[in-house]
């Protein structure tokens, strides 16, 4: 009894900032998941590292001209994958997401300059925060959430596609730069609503470690995308009690806690594997 | 080009190619393409790196649009045409841990170009079982594609292909990194497709020789330019030469076709090595 009162005090669930932490969290991390999933099976972990984090100039950007932080987020964010998009072709992305992520970072730095030396809800972007959120930014997300459910269910079978076997699916209609421009403005998407809330530096973990974990636990692209949802909602959750009682900052559990997942999803394919190599007789 | 097969143009060809020219950074890649494929035909196409095979392709698929010419699958234009092309890729190499199952990318070749998820159900599940057996592939149907064997994963990409019913199906180098008997399972299996099937199967190699008991037809490309024929119409010292624009010997060993150039040999490609 001590103990659940001690992890699970009343607060958590009752006060009405928490409450919107939990909606607003909850669906951040079902986002992330989602489009987390086609991240993985494009590997294209980088562009889910740079988005939000050349977002994060468009913040900056906001501040100083005095205009709604999100709203530069969403800007930049959009802006900077339709720029990783027109430059880039699959093989050299690295090289080009780097080069639209500089561009963005040395935007970021001018406009922190040119502000003034503190801008604090410009760090508080950097790390987010959970807790200061209010209803109307719940509703944004939530919002967020749906426009994206409905462009994954819509899109799912050619995308799907276009990232496992690009050449066979643009053999057969699947436009693969169209393809493309879709994934990253999705990813786009998924910065804006994720970087409010777990900051532009740890928004990442919360894209790619349920995805890449989920990857390992599911065999088939639609165990594995609601494998990745289930770790993703369940990673914030965790995230979110263990931050209410210690007091430290949301972000840095949720990156333990996804990375912990991580390391379950590759224990467990490796233990999958030998099981199964023990019914093979070596040739 | 020179077409020493007499069918020309015909009401059962489903592949037709028309004064067919493509220009690729200010040069001539493909020029003066004439070419009719019957249904059931098996087109094996051969020539240099740079000859211009995977150009070929990307113009029957529709991907590339040639500057001269016209093409035509079963009478329509190729765009019109697409669902009646199936396509095995040049190269293939998914992450070992990509959640998809062999079934799984079968399955795209059924419907992943439609819009939404599908909900499953017993018809496309049955076709999907069906695909599978075609090649033989059944028994590891539900392994991750990444695990697979290079000779596995070709069955795979061939059954994705014929999932939709196509009239044609093009192959581009499906034999490059198999060894000698994954090579044969490969040919034989698609040697099927052609002539009990009665789909048309166009097949880029760089190694003639394990295509010799089953191609109808020999495609042969060089400098920008074609010949069809049979074997022994196109595979001659005469024949090539022309083609070549220099003079080249066709050897025969053991059964085995040897092209080998006389004066810059390295710059043929040679009937028997790979790559
Ligand atoms: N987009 C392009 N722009 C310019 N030149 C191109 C382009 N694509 C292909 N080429 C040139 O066209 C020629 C034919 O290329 P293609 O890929 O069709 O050759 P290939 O016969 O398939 O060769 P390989 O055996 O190496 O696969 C080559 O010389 C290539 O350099
Ligand atoms: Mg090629």
């Amino acid at each position: 009894m001590g103990l659940w009162q001690t992890l699970f005090p009343s607060g958590l669930f009752t006060a009405s900032f928490m409450q919107n932490a939990w909606l607003a969290g909850t669906a951040v991390a079902a986002l992330s998941a989602l489009v987390g999933f086609f991240v993985v099976l494009r590997g294209a972990t980088f562009v889910a590292h740079a988005v939000p984090r050349a977002s994060f100039a468009g913040a900056a950007g906001a501040v100083l001209a005095g205009g709604d932080t999100v709203l530069g987020l969403a800007i930049f964010s959009a802006l900077s994958a339709l720029g990783m998009a027109a430059l880039g072709t699959r093989r050299d992305q690295g090289q080009t997401t780097a080069l639209v992520l500089m561009a963005a970072l040395g935007l970021g730095s001018l406009f922190l300059a040119l502000g003034g030396a503190y801008a604090p809800e410009v760090y508080a972007l950097l790390f987010g925060q959970i807790v200061g959120i209010g209803r109307m930014d719940v509703y944004a997300i939530l919002g967020l959430l749906l426009l994206a459910l409905a462009a994954t269910a819509l899109l799912y079978r050619p995308l799907l596609w276009s990232s496992v076997a690009p050449d066979v699916a643009e053999a057969k209609g699947v436009p693969r730069r169209r393809m493309e421009i879709l994934f990253l403005l999705l990813v786009a998407l998924a910065a804006t609503a994720a970087v409010p809330i777990v900051g532009a530096l740890l928004s990442f973990s919360l894209m790619v470690g349920p995805a890449a974990a989920a990857a390992y636990f599911g065999r088939s692209p639609g165990q594995a995308l609601g494998i990745a949802v289930l770790i993703g909602i369940l990673s914030i959750w965790l995230s979110l009690v263990f931050a209410y009682d210690t007091g430290l900052p949301v972000g840095f559990f949720v990156a333990a806690v996804t990375a912990v997942f991580y390391g379950l999803g590759r224990l467990w394919a490796h233990l999958w594997q030998i099981e199964r190599g023990r019914g093979q007789v070596p040739v | 080009m020179r077409n020493l097969d007499p069918v020309r143009t015909h009401e059962d060809s489903v592949l037709d190619l028309q004064g067919v020219a493509v220009h690729l950074g200010g040069r001539a890649v493909l020029h003066g393409i004439d070419l009719s494929l019957r249904p059931g035909e098996f087109v094996g196409v051969i020539g240099p790196n740079g000859a211009g095979k995977t150009t070929l392709l990307k113009i029957i698929l529709g991907l590339l649009r040639p500057d001269e010419g016209t093409v035509q699958v079963a009478g329509r234009d190729v765009r019109a045409a697409r669902s009646l092309v199936g396509y095995v890729p040049q190269s293939f190499a998914p992450d070992p841990d990509l959640p998809l199952r062999a079934r799984d990318l079968v399955a795209l070749g059924l419907d992943g170009a439609r819009w939404g998820f599908s909900l499953g159900g017993a018809r496309r599940r049955a076709k999907v079982e069906e695909a599978l057996s075609w090649v033989d592939a059944l028994h590891y149907a539900d392994q991750p594609v990444g695990r697979l064997s290079g000779g596995e994963l070709q069955r795979l990409l061939v059954a994705q292909a014929l999932i939709s019913d196509p009239r044609i199906v093009l192959l581009d180098e499906p034999l490059a990194n198999l060894d000698l008997r994954s090579q044969g399972d490969v040919v034989a299996l698609v040697g099927r497709v052609a002539h009990v099937r009665g789909v048309t199967v166009v097949l880029v190699t760089h190694d003639m020789n394990p295509l010799l008991s089953v191609m109808d037809r020999i495609l042969y490309l060089a400098r920008g330019q074609a010949a069809l024929g049979t074997v022994d119409e196109v595979v001659r010292g005469d024949v090539l030469t022309q083609l070549y624009g220099h003079h080249v010997d066709v050897v025969r060993v053991h059964g085995r076709i040897l092209v080998v150039g006389g004066a810059d040999a390295e710059s043929l490609t040679c009937g028997t090595c790979d790559g």
